[in-house]
């Protein structure tokens, strides 16, 4: 049944088959999509026509190469400056709210709670559509009632930073309240009982002792964002993240520049979701 | 003598419950006072308040004569050395015992002079650049009680500092704390449930109950003076009898058990209304096979029930005969009684003024000690 | 003195609770009153607008609306399903089964996948899949097909593709429970004689349920307002809900249709999430951790 048990033969290898498929599974698109983005051709598919760079590197006349397409480029240069707005504003909010949650107490912190809890079951489409109805109706307020014509409330980098600001703090403020959970409130007693201020208890004791699950929430924030698609939809304006950028790519075929991103995207991911990780291991020993 | 510590009337109420009841007692400086009880006795709660982590309900709460009524905790001139130590994990150690000195504003040579002084004072020189997780459970605890010493408090608080610690180390580290604190001369307040903790190093023991003080005095006393039923059971061991006092033609008091044994008392007792009591001895205080002519001694004819065997601690389990009342006796070190085996029959004694004796059940006796 | 203690302590309530407060009620709670207020706001013939019920009129009046909506539903809950029965054996073989030093090398590959955007992992597929696909490619060249198939565009596929891109969502949470299991509870149960099926049943599903549960909200929402995949893998005339919203938004600019359907599909999660959790007597702010 389990390590310590007596386990036959058959149940053993028929687990270890299920696993194996299991990540070939999950591993078969990525490893397809990243090999394919070294095959000299102008479509993502097979034959193998032998291996170039061009698609990472190539300048015309037949194939751009990534760091050679300008929209892709900018679509990624737009993504870092959302992706950097929300993970400032998220990891600020989210760690705020932790503070609340588990240290203050009063009324209405059940419901309030709640709320904060909602956009996790809140489709990402439904919270695009919301905020962007919500920011039209203040946007056309203001114009009205002050003739203020408002960017803020326009479709656009800002708002796209709020909408993906309004769920991914939820995620950083529970990453952070299951760490604060465990947090040992008598360490703040003793450092009061020590003669240190309230501030002085939040940011030699309290904050160090949250800093690995800050730090894990902010690269959390960050991926989350930089790979939103739902609620981007709806809010983008002129300047297109990567995902929107990519999306029309993908739905009107394109050629293996798509993979190079692709490759590129999935390197660098996994090599901050290691770090994060290995961090974090590091920290719970 | 100054007085470091005055608790006066304080009372804390968690909603309709009473914690603390109406306590009072002063606290001299240099003294090692204990507060003695049982889980739920108060005694946290107590401390808590003293450390500035609770208001009292009523009452007032002094320190070298200072009311420290809405004083902060991060300002009163107390040092709490907590339950679970609460040594910051995320520091070493230098930086833990610093921590309180920077605080308060100190910087530079002083810190670092006052530090290592204080590591040689609790046993532990050249141990600042460890981490706390690479210290042993009694570094620990010395860097705990460093961490608050350091500070020059006017009373240092300890809230079962030594619960943590297996049998062995805990038996060390309560000759090392009484030692360490008649070298600084610090006040100690020390709470705990363990009465061999309290009676080893304090000078005043005060032992607590139900939110409260059920008798305040010395090691000593406590022990061979208990003022109450409760302190007789909670402190050292005890056999309990419950008998009704009775008085012969001339004027003697006995104690009577209800399987017929009559056995002298010494003192006066009120018998006008209710004549039960509760008579104590003391395992220690039975006397094995004493001589037939000491006649002034209370003997029984028992048989021997059980061998408690537990090395310098060993006792015997008797019951008076026909009886299955269990008394307790301890044997004596020199393996006289070695041939002792069960259902063997023996004759125990006891001297009149070995035992004592509580009307009822729960008799407070607090206010009178005082 | 009292007093100015008490107002210290609110003073840092005020820091924590201002941001958190403006957040939850600028873009959380406004926005919906806002969406519901929109939904039930409609353009007469003259041009003039006022409060109707014609949109939530039109959903019901329309076939292709709620037939839409009710394949979403039934699809995301069979989705979620699936999802489940395939976390189950994954996270107990490696959290019960694998060697102990395997299991931190699982739970990295794991993840791995989950942190590249979904539209890279649909596309991935895309290219494994399609009529020019490699599976096609390689089907062709070992001559076990003599035309290439197109195995995108199907409710199977799509069922996949949206199996793949939540999975992790379920084993994480469940790995997290099992991982608190005791061994010795399940040593104990096969020591009284137990079957394996016993065991599954009287010992880990029980204990596992919170897990299972927020592992299966999560996945559900999911699916349920997932917009890629069934736009890309699914076929052309097999509409998934979300888009339904996205064309009334952003194609027929009609946001009174569309705030209604958003309201629509808002109301529907919850309440089968609500049931959900009555179902198998869990708590929701318990569950979602």
């Amino acid at each position: 049944m389990i390590r310590t048990l007596p386990r036959s033969t058959a149940y053993t290898t028929g687990f270890k088959i299920f696993i194996i498929l299991y990540f070939t599974f999950l591993f078969a698109p990525l490893l397809v999509t990243m090999v394919l983005a070294f095959n000299d051709s102008m479509f993502p598919s097979l034959p193998w026509n032998g291996f170039t760079l061009d698609w990472f590197f190539g300048n015309g006349p037949k194939k751009y190469g990534i760091f050679h397409d300008s929209i892709n480029l900018r679509a990624i240069y737009n993504s870092f400056r959302v992706a950097i707005g929300v993970t400032i504003l998220s990891t600020i909010v989210g760690t705020m709210a932790a503070f609340l949650f588990e240290q203050e107490d009063f009324k209405f912190k059940n419901l309030l709670y709640f709320l904060m809890i909602a956009p996790m079951v809140i489709p990402g489409v439904i919270l695009g559509i919301s905020i962007l109805m919500f920011s039209n109706a203040v946007g056309t307020f203001f114009d009205k009632t002050f003739g203020w014509n408002i960017k803020l409330f326009d479709p656009g980098i800002w708002l796209v930073i709020l909408g993906q600001f309004s769920f991914i703090t939820t995620i950083v403020a529970l990453l952070v309240i299951a760490r604060l959970k465990k947090f040992d409130r008598t360490l703040e007693e003793a450092a009061y009982n020590l003669g240190a201020k309230r501030w002085e208890v939040i940011w030699f004791i309290t904050l160090k002792y949250l800093r690995p699950s800050i730090i894990g929430g902010a690269a959390v924030a960050f991926l989350m964002s930089f790979e939103n698609f739902n609620t981007t939809l709806f809010l983008v304006g002129p300047d297109a993240t990567l995902p929107i950028t990519l999306y029309l790519q993908v739905r009107d075929g394109s050629t293996p520049v798509i993979n190079a991103i692709a490759f590129l995207l999935i390197v660098t991911t996994s090599t901050i979701a290691l770090i994060n990780l290995y961090a974090s291991r590091k920290i719970e020993e | 003598m100054k007085i470091a510590l005055s608790v006066k009337n304080v009372s804390k109420y968690f909603g309709d419950f009473k914690a603390v009841d109406n306590v009072s007692f002063d606290v001299e400086d240099g003294k090692f006072f204990s507060i003695l009880g049982p889980s739920g006795s108060g005694k946290t709660t107590l401390l808590r308040m003293i450390a500035g982590f609770y208001e009292p309900s009523s009452g007032k709460i002094e320190i070298r004569g200072e009311d420290m009524a809405g004083v902060e905790p991060n300002k009163r001139p107390v040092n709490l050395v907590f339950q679970n130590l609460a040594l910051f994990p995320m520091m070493n150690v230098f930086e833990n015992i610093a921590f309180g000195l920077k605080r308060r504003g100190e910087r530079g040579k002083i810190v670092k002079d006052k530090v290592e002084a204080m590591l040689e004072r609790v046993g532990l020189p050249g141990f600042g650049n460890r981490k706390i997780g690479q210290l042993s459970g009694g570094q620990k605890q010395r860097v705990a009680i460093a961490r608050a010493l350091v500070l020059e408090p006017s009373v240092l608080l300890l809230d079962e500092p030594l619960g943590a610690l297996d049998a062995k180390l805990r038996e060390h580290m309560k000759v090392e704390l009484k030692k360490l604190q008649l070298k600084v001369g610090t006040t100690f307040v020390y709470i705990t449930h363990d009465q061999s903790e309290a009676m080893v190093m304090s000078d005043y023991v005060a032992v607590m109950h139900a939110g409260r003080f059920e008798q305040l005095d010395t090691p000593q006393n406590l022990y061979n003076r208990p003022a109450s039923s409760f302190v007789a059971q909670f402190v050292g061991n005890n056999n309990k009898f419950t008998v009704k006092v009775i008085k012969d033609e001339r004027g003697n008091f006995y104690a009577a058990t209800d399987y017929g044994l009559k056995l002298k008392l010494e003192g006066k007792f009120d018998i006008e209304q209710d004549n039960t009591y509760e008579m104590y001895i003391r395992p220690e205080s039975i006397i094995i096979n004493p001589h037939d002519d000491l006649d002034k001694l209370n003997i029984i004819e028992v048989d021997v029930k059980a061998i408690l065997f537990d090395g310098g601690n060993s006792r015997i389990l008797v019951v008076p005969k026909g009886t299955d009342n269990e008394i307790v006796v301890m044997l004596p070190q020199n393996r006289k009684y070695d041939y002792l085996r069960p259902s063997d029959a023996l004759k125990i004694g006891w001297y009149p003024s070995v035992s004592v004796c509580f009307k009822g059940i729960g008799e407070r006796a607090y206010e009178e000690i005082k | 003195m009292k007093r100015s203690s008490k107002l210290k302590v609110r003073w840092g309530f005020i820091i924590f609770f201002t941001p958190v407060f403006l957040w939850l009620m600028l873009l959380i709670v406004l926005p919906h009153i806002e969406l519901l207020r929109m939904s039930f706001i409609g353009t007469d013939f003259y041009g003039k607008s006022g409060f109707t019920l014609e949109n939530y009129g039109g959903f019901f009046k329309e076939p292709i609306y709620w037939r839409t909506f009710a394949r979403t539903a039934i699809y995301s809950i069979l989705v979620t399903f699936i999802v489940l029965v395939i976390a189950l054996p994954v996270a107990f073989y490696i959290t019960k089964l694998a060697k102990p030093k395997a299991q931190g090398f699982f739970t990295v590959l794991l993840l791995i996948p989950f942190w590249v955007s979904e539209l890279i992992r649909i596309y991935g597929w895309i290219i494994l899949l399609r009529e020019s696909g490699v599976i096609n490619f390689v089907l062709l060249k070992l001559h076990l097909i003599k035309q290439p198939y197109e195995m995108l565009y199907h409710d199977a596929t799509m069922i996949m593709g949206l199996v793949y891109t939540s999975m992790l969502f379920m084993v994480v949470p469940i790995m997290g429970v099992m991982e608190s299991l005791d061994n010795a509870l399940i040593e104990a149960a096969y020591d009284l004689g137990a079957k394996k099926l016993a065991i599954w049943r009287k010992i880990i599903i029980p204990y596992c349920t919170p897990g299972i549960m927020s592992g299966s909200i999560i996945v559900f929402m999911l699916v349920l307002g997932s917009y890629l995949t069934p736009k890309l893998m699914g076929g052309k005339n097999a509409l998934w809900f979300t888009e339904q919203i996205y064309n009334q938004i952003i194609i027929y600019f009609n946001w009174n249709q569309g705030a209604a359907f958003g309201f629509l599909l808002l109301l529907m999660s919850s309440i089968i999430i609500f049931i959900a959790l009555k179902l198998t007597k869990q708590e929701f702010t318990k569950v979602i951790k």
